[in-house]
């Protein structure tokens, strides 16, 4: 079979499964054989023209760099990093964004990790550190670090999404800004340490208890209320973040870890847990955590992050390189257990097709997912739509904003005027391959 | 009783009292119980109902000289606002954009102002104002957005009183309204 009969066979397989040039979500997978064939042939052209031999740059022909103790990417890696939003830390809350388009996989490293902190980072000395629990107990107790390093212990795979992550898309026009910008404050690490629970069976627990507030130990001294059901649900006192003690701006030397609930309440620095029979109504979750609504209340206790996604590449920013075969790939998560599924579409949300989901799909965690997409040229509409476990599905951005509002004027991309914010995202893709950031 | 009986009874009276040694063998049993004396200096949060309110009390006229002092660099001379956040505002809230709130208009407690200003101002020196102060900051902020009469001396008893107008103003999304809910598609 000729080359080119080898791509016309090929391109016969790759089943579209939507318009705009969605394909099979296995094409990838299936078809690996048929897309080496498409290259040969491109080959084959290439080697009618007459070239040197391939020549030795200078890292084959001279002898590396020493081994550094702790390992920092490549130079030419270095513009991978988080962005500050108060690079001068003047009085106000800091925070540093994840660069989602830069990034592929489903595991954030510590070092790109998104971090709040709301009067600086803390060095805590963990030998000094300790974590008192007490108020509805049958016994107050105090532990230190290395008291709570000799309990059983448990690891767990769970993202971190803070209540204001994407909340520049209640603007009325869209922002044009990157991933990073509009939806770095997520992210997601595998997380080590001791169950509440375990630390409750011994303090044990006033049947009066319904609501534990936890405390940090940093200059803030955030506190939050938690249902205590979530104590014996999936709580944790975490030590470790992707194996390593955790980073000093994500809570060193221990957090509060509730898997699915917004990022303030896994609170960092973490020295104290009372038991209480009514939340605490702090600031942070009587006045800042809150979600104004169009008819002029507000949901307060939202807690949960919601079932959501967006594509990280191709993303705004990023310029598509002509027509030809690519890979969509984007996050999901859903606060309240696994995803099952994610439909993408490349016409603006008139016709949908499913994402491959990259395994392991964890409950609370991030979800890659990714889609082959045969680019023609012409003007495309991306956007991505996840479903979780439990029927829940990514609200379309009509949907959310006929029942949560939008702004009035357009926000600074880093400020924080509502909370809980989760519809579908639209790149809009131009005819030379520019992406923008578009409403549909 | 019998030899029997009795091995019995004994074994019943070490069955219960070592009863509480066999659970803690389940767990490190590492925690060190602690005084309500030492809980009481991190034991700082501060309930609707003023749980957590300390001895004390402040006014508004002791509150303006600390404010002076203390808080105008960050929150501007008549606390609208600055670098920190507005404290003082007659403004009315529009539409769903944060920017409209102010403590008047959005904060549904009236212990939380006390609560946050003891544990987290001033910024440069969180935790170092008395509870006088506290209490003469509260009342310095509250009288001057007009939540409490001129004069009103705020305490443990006064302030879990003092009715926050926007104190109606919100919907509890959980446990009811937390997913998964009925209304998913």
């Amino acid at each position: 079979m000729s080359n080119t009969e080898e791509i016309k066979t090929a391109n016969q397989r790759l089943e579209v499964v939507a318009e705009n040039g969605l394909l099979h979500r296995r094409s990838f997978l299936t078809k690996g054989l048929i897309f080496a064939g498409s290259a040969v042939g491109t080959g084959v052209i290439q080697s009618n023209v007459a070239a040197a031999p391939l020549g030795n740059p200078e890292w084959s022909l001279q002898t590396g760099n020493p081994t550094p103790l702790y390992q920092t990417p490549s130079k030419f890696a270095a513009n991978v990093v988080r962005t500050n939003a108060n690079p001068d830390s003047i009085p106000k809350p800091t925070q540093a964004r994840t660069p989602h388009q830069l990034m592929e996989g489903a595991i954030t490293p510590n070092g790109l990790h998104f971090s709040i902190v709301h009067a600086g980072i803390p060095e805590i000395d963990p030998a000094q550190h300790k974590l008192m629990i007490h108020g509805l107990v049958k016994r107050p107790l105090i532990f230190t670090l290395d008291d709570l390093m000799r309990y059983p212990m448990v690891s767990r795979v769970t993202f971190i999404e803070c209540g204001g992550n994407s909340v520049s898309l209640f603007s009325p026009e869209p922002i044009q800004a990157d991933a990073q910008a509009l939806h770095g404050l997520v992210s997601c690490a595998e997380w080590t340490g001791v169950k509440l629970s375990t630390l409750l069976e011994e303090t044990g627990v006033d049947p009066k208890a319904k609501w534990f507030v936890a405390e940090g130990a940093d200059a803030s001294g955030l506190d939050r209320s938690v249902p205590l059901a979530k104590a014996f649900d999936d709580a944790l006192i975490a030590f470790y973040q992707n194996g390593e003690p955790l980073m000093p701006g994500n809570g060193y030397p221990m957090r509060l870890l509730v898997p699915g609930y917004e990022g303030n309440m896994n609170v960092k620095y973490l020295r104290r847990i009372e038991l209480v029979a009514e939340p605490a109504m702090s600031y942070y979750e009587a006045k800042v955590y809150t979600a104004p609504l169009p008819n002029g209340k507000a949901y307060q206790f939202f807690f949960v992050s919601e079932v959501k996604s967006f594509i990280t590449w191709p993303s705004y920013g990023f310029k598509v390189r002509g027509p030809g075969l690519y890979q969509i790939s984007g996050l999901a998560y859903s606060g309240v257990g696994r995803i099952k599924k994610v439909m993408v579409s490349a016409d603006g949300g008139k016709s949908w097709g499913q994402a491959a989901l990259q395994d392991p799909v964890l409950s609370k965690a991030f979800t890659r997912f990714r889609m082959p997409w045969r680019w023609d040229g012409s003007p495309a509409i991306i956007q991505s739509r996840a479903y979780d476990e439990f029927g829940n599905a990514q609200p379309t951005r009509a949907q959310f904003v006929a029942a949560r509002g939008q702004y009035d004027t357009v926000p600074s991309v880093t400020a924080f005027q509502n909370h809980h914010f989760n519809a579908v995202v639209s790149w809009g893709i131009d005819s030379n391959g520019e992406v923008k950031h578009v409403y549909v | 009783m019998s030899t029997y009986k009795l091995a019995m009874a004994l074994a019943a009276v070490i069955t219960v009292t070592t009863l509480p040694v066999v659970a803690a063998d389940d767990t490190p049993n590492l925690g060190s119980p602690i005084s309500q004396e030492e809980i009481s200096g991190w034991d700082i949060t501060v309930f609707p109902n003023g749980k957590g309110l300390p001895v004390g009390n402040g006014t508004a006229a002791q509150g303006s000289e600390i404010y002076a002092a203390k808080c105008i660099a960050c929150h501007g001379d008549k606390g609208q606002g600055g670098l920190g956040p507005t404290l003082i505002s007659d403004r009315k809230r529009q539409g769903i954009d944060e920017a409209g709130e102010t403590i008047a208009n959005y904060w549904p407690f009236s212990t939380s102002v006390f609560d946050y200003i003891r544990r987290a101002m001033p910024w440069q020196s969180p935790k170092s104002l008395t509870n006088e102060e506290a209490y003469a900051l509260t009342a310095f902020i509250l009288e001057e957005n007009k939540l409490i009469p001129p004069g009103t001396v705020v305490d443990a008893n006064s302030l879990p009183k003092v009715r926050m107008p926007n104190r109606a103003g919100f919907v509890l999304r959980f446990p009811k309204l937390t997913p998964p809910i009925a209304t998913s598609k």
